[in-house]
């Protein structure tokens, strides 16, 4: 391998460091109307009356919308594929507004003041509904969030929306209850977790404008640009044909950027006014209207026998979507689907439960999505029932954790929405992570440290599993070209969003054909130019993407080598190709320079193009083993974070250096969400800490130290043995820090974010 | 009313609303590496060197900084590649929506800091938040910017 498993620098690294002109704002022409959108105030209300014509009478106002004048077509945000396993539960604007921010009105105008200013002269006399606001009483409550008669799900997901249920699902395998009775020991738990804001640094945005054909030319901060042309086109009603969209630089994503958001109201206003236009959400309105993570319940039962086998695990979830009902089923059962396999040799497991709609900001997808809400709750549970067992934790996962070459039912039972795919686990290091990481923390001796004192140290691990993309349902493609002088364009429709996958997808393609990286030009995310691609969701870029890359650069290398033959006369069976120079044994040659150009002007002439795609049958998860440090202050209930150590099984790590930084960056995600992110409710429904001052992500002084390593494994599945990366940092940190609080003090917190005055409260209990 | 700014080494006169920012002044001019994300003062995204030092541009008065000299990345294109070329090679460029305001502060903490010792690198750019990275690239490129790497 040459040009994979190398750490190279990102290739649009240096123009984004020094400011070039790249997102999306900066496109958007000088002449574009500003488009502000009116809010609801209410968490859940009817509008009786919207008068908009003092706003229209502004002379620089161009356009104002409301439910009254724009096409009803009922779409999910969602950005999955189609059909969608999220429930079609959204209009453009609608007559009924279901949460504190959800959209009223639209206004387009010459300029922002006016734009705001239209914004106030809009009357609407609102029928006020009554909320629901505690998602453990949203089933069968006597509001209905969807009462209008065209919600529907696009295939079975136990959508239910005359109780404010989004989806219902359960599974089993064995008999739970009868397993759980024969065994020695059994732990029950109810686990919450909550809402996190995904806080991408750049703001949603979208701007649109119109070309000479009469298209509507999107470029918008998308993860998905072909799902954002496909639910464009259906939500205003218009041929798919007429829109494109392009992605530009994005300027973070995490999950919160698949669905749509802003691009409904440009789409529209352009195709109205003909003329240019652009939506920048305000950092309150990036908090408050657009997504969160899914809060859930998470109730387990898990029992081992005497020997510390884990024989029976019962998951029940309740899972709450929000206002709508993006992601609500797949999210869910991620949770389990995620987690579950992790212990593959119970003989028992139940997974399942509801996902109901309360009138809160919508939650939807974000990295790690479930996983992390599982993982918190099955990890939290091994460590009780360990201790139950009498064995040390870390002992008791690699006791009963899934081994390479082994399988999970669940991978046949549950996919996302859809039933799964069997599956062995072809690669799977988990054993050397433990060990490895074990070591590295200094697991041993930490785990015994002196906890008499007021700051207590203690240690705790975690172990993960993610997939890699969707089986049998995401798809990438890439298509790759010859030029004259012998340099390529990479056409991918994957969407880098800050991640480097332009990058390693220009080495796969370069490993592939035999050349350098340097000779690899990478054009991605443009639904007119660039073949199709499911999008950044899911884990998917390296291992489906790029497996579509890698097909297409080894029938270019073939290609090469077949016009290569003919131009040297001679069979391609007696053609070597070193990235430069083609030859025969018998000592005839030509440059790869002189063949590409004799291609295009004097010889044979054609244009070499290879297109690939690639749908994987499986999902090969990528692995991980955590180990948190922490220091807890027994007097004032304050946690410290003094070390996370991580080892890392994604098989080959294309680029190290950036697989690196995805780690890390889950990390400090997923530990900022088990300290302090925490979007809060008012009792009537308002996002109280809609901005930097009131909701705080992690500093670099926040987090300590973090060590992570790669172990070396190999996917047979994978380009090159490439698995995912991007998500599997984040899942850890809650499950491994509560458990590190519990090896200090010996409480065992339950809730998250995991604040102080929880600790220090379960020590009082302790106390008693 | 009128204020004298020299932005990246140019002298300029401009005529002011009372309201208007550091921010809106260089949008005025087309400078694009300078971006705003929080709407409150406090990501550390818009920033830019005001006399050598690092402020926050979405929330500092124009008429406040009458007279000063102005830096942002564009002035100081050699210098930040050189920190560039680290940062890339860690990989610690990731959306880089924050980037160009952060290396700013990195270019100022170069010149004000006297102790290179992690702690003190973490606490001088505190106020550049990173949503990506989880800083540690961040750390281990400015250590190799600055000869202090382990």
């Amino acid at each position: 391998m040459k040009e994979v498993k190398k750490s190279i620098p990102k290739i649009d690294g240096i123009g984004l460091l020094k400011g070039r002109p790249a997102y999306t704002m900066d496109f958007a022409a000088k002449d574009s109307l500003v488009i502000k959108i009116l809010r609801s105030p209410h968490a859940f209300a009817r509008i009786k009356n919207i008068d908009t014509k003092k706003a229209e009478y502004l002379p620089n106002v161009k356009c104002v919308l409301t439910y009254k004048n724009v096409p009803r077509n009922i779409v999910t945000r969602a950005g999955q594929g189609y059909p969608e396993p999220s429930p079609h539960d959204k209009f453009i604007l609608d007559e009924y507004v279901r949460y504190i921010g959800d959209e009223v009105a639209v206004v387009a105008a010459e300029d922002e003041e006016t734009a705001l200013k239209a914004l106030k002269l809009i009357e609407v006399e609102y029928e006020v509904l009554e909320p629901v606001l505690d998602f453990e009483k949203a089933e069968g409550h006597k509001s209905i969030i969807h009462p209008e008669k065209e919600c529907h799900e696009m295939f079975p997901i136990g959508f239910n929306p005359t109780k404010n249920i989004a989806a219902e699902y359960n599974m089993h395998y064995g008999d739970v209850d009868e397993v759980l009775k024969g065994c020695e020991y059994v732990v029950k738990k109810t686990y919450y977790t909550h809402a996190q804001a995904h806080v991408t640094m750049e703001p949603h945005c979208s701007y649109s404008y119109m070309d000479i054909h009469g298209r509507i030319n999107i470029i918008s901060s998308t993860q998905t640009p072909y799902h954002v042309r496909r639910i464009v086109a259906e939500a205003l009603g218009i041929p798919i044909e007429k829109i494109r969209v392009v992605k530009p630089r994005i300027g973070g994503g995490y999950g919160g950027k698949q669905a749509l958001h802003g691009e409904f109201y440009t789409a529209l206003i352009t195709s109205i006014t003909g003329r240019p236009s652009k939506l920048e959400y305000t950092r309150q309105e990036v908090f408050e209207s657009s997504y969160t993570r899914h809060p859930m319940k998470i109730d387990v039962t898990m029992g081992a026998d005497k020997e510390g086998n884990i024989k029976a695990i019962d998951m029940h979830i309740l899972s709450n979507t929000g206002a709508y009902a993006e992601h609500a089923l797949t999210v869910f059962m991620v949770a389990g689907s995620k987690t579950l396999p992790l212990y593959n040799k119970a003989e028992a497991v139940r997974f399942g439960g509801k996902v109901v709609y309360t009138n809160h900001t919508p939650a939807g997808a974000y990295r790690g999505y479930g996983a992390i809400q599982g993982n918190f709750a099955l990890e939290s549970t091994v460590d009780e029932l360990s201790k139950m067992c009498n064995m040390d934790p870390v002992d008791f996962r690699a006791k009963n954790m899934i081994r390479e070459k082994e399988t999970s039912p669940i991978f046949r039972i549950m996919g996302e929405g859809t039933e799964g795919v069997d599956m062995i686990v072809e690669s799977c290091k988990l054993d050397y992570c433990l060990d490895r990481a074990k070591e590295i923390c200094g697991y041993e001796y930490k785990k015994k440290n002196n906890k008499s004192s007021d700051k207590v140290r203690g240690i705790g691990c975690a172990i993960a599993m993610q997939g890699s993309g969707i089986p049998a349902i995401d798809m990438g493609s890439a298509l790759i070209k010859l030029n004259d002088q012998g340099f390529f364009n990479l056409l991918v429709g994957a969407t880098d969003i800050g991640t480097g996958s332009d990058t390693i997808l220009a080495q796969i393609a370069a490993e592939g054909i035999g050349v350098g990286v340097d000779k690899i030009i990478v054009y991605s995310s443009d639904t007119d130019l660039t073949p199709f691609d499911c999008g950044a969701y899911a884990s998917s870029t390296t291992y489906v993407s790029g497996n579509a890359v890698r097909k297409a650069a080894l029938k270019m290398r073939d290609m090469i080598i077949e016009e290569g033959a003919k131009q040297l006369g001679c069979s391609a069976m007696d053609i070597e190709f070193d990235g430069n120079m083609i030859k025969t044994k018998d000592g005839k040659e030509i440059t790869l320079k002189e063949l590409s150009t004799n291609l295009f002007y004097s010889k044979n002439q054609k244009q070499l193009i290879s297109c690939e795609s690639f749908c994987g049958e499986v999902s090969p998860p990528p692995f991980l083993t955590a180990f948190a440090e922490v220091e807890v202050d027994t007097k004032t209930g304050k946690v410290d974070l003094v070390d996370y150590t991580v080892v890392v099984d994604c098989g080959t790590p294309i680029n190290p250096a950036l697989a690196r930084v995805q780690v890390e960056g889950g990390i400090v995600q997923g530990i900022g969400m088990t300290l302090f992110e925490d979007v809060k409710y008012a009792e009537n429904g308002k996002l109280l800490n809609s901005s930097f001052l009131t909701y705080r992500i992690p500093t670099r002084m926040d987090i300590g130290k973090i060590n992570v390593e790669f172990a070396e494994s190999y996917d047979p599945t994978g380009p090159y043995g490439a698995k995912s990366v991007g998500e599997i940092g984040i899942d850890t940190p809650p499950a491994a820090i509560a458990n590190a609080i519990y090896n200090a003090v010996g409480v065992r917190i339950t809730k998250l974010p995991i604040k102080a005055e929880d600790i220090l409260k379960a020590l009082k209990e302790k106390e008693k | 009313m009128k204020i004298f700014l020299k932005i990246n080494k140019k002298d300029m006169e401009f005529d002011i609303k009372g309201s208007e920012t550091v921010y809106d002044i260089l949008k005025s001019i087309n400078i694009t590496s300078v971006r705003k994300s929080c709407d409150s003062g406090v990501c550390g995204l818009c920033t830019v060197l005001l006399n050598g030092k690092p402020i926050p541009s979405c929330s500092y008065l124009a008429a406040k900084a009458d007279g000063g000299h102005i830096t942002t990345i564009e002035a100081v294109e050699e210098e930040a590649e050189k920190f560039g070329r680290f940062m890339n090679e860690e990989g610690a460029v990731q959306c880089a929506y924050c980037t160009p305001g952060f290396v700013l502060t990195v270019m100022s903490m170069k010149d004000n800091l006297k102790n290179f010792d992690d702690e003190s690198i973490n606490k001088y750019l505190v106020g550049n938040l990173c949503r990506c990275s989880g800083y540690q690239g961040h750390l281990r490129a400015i250590k190799k910017y600055l000869g202090v790497a382990e």
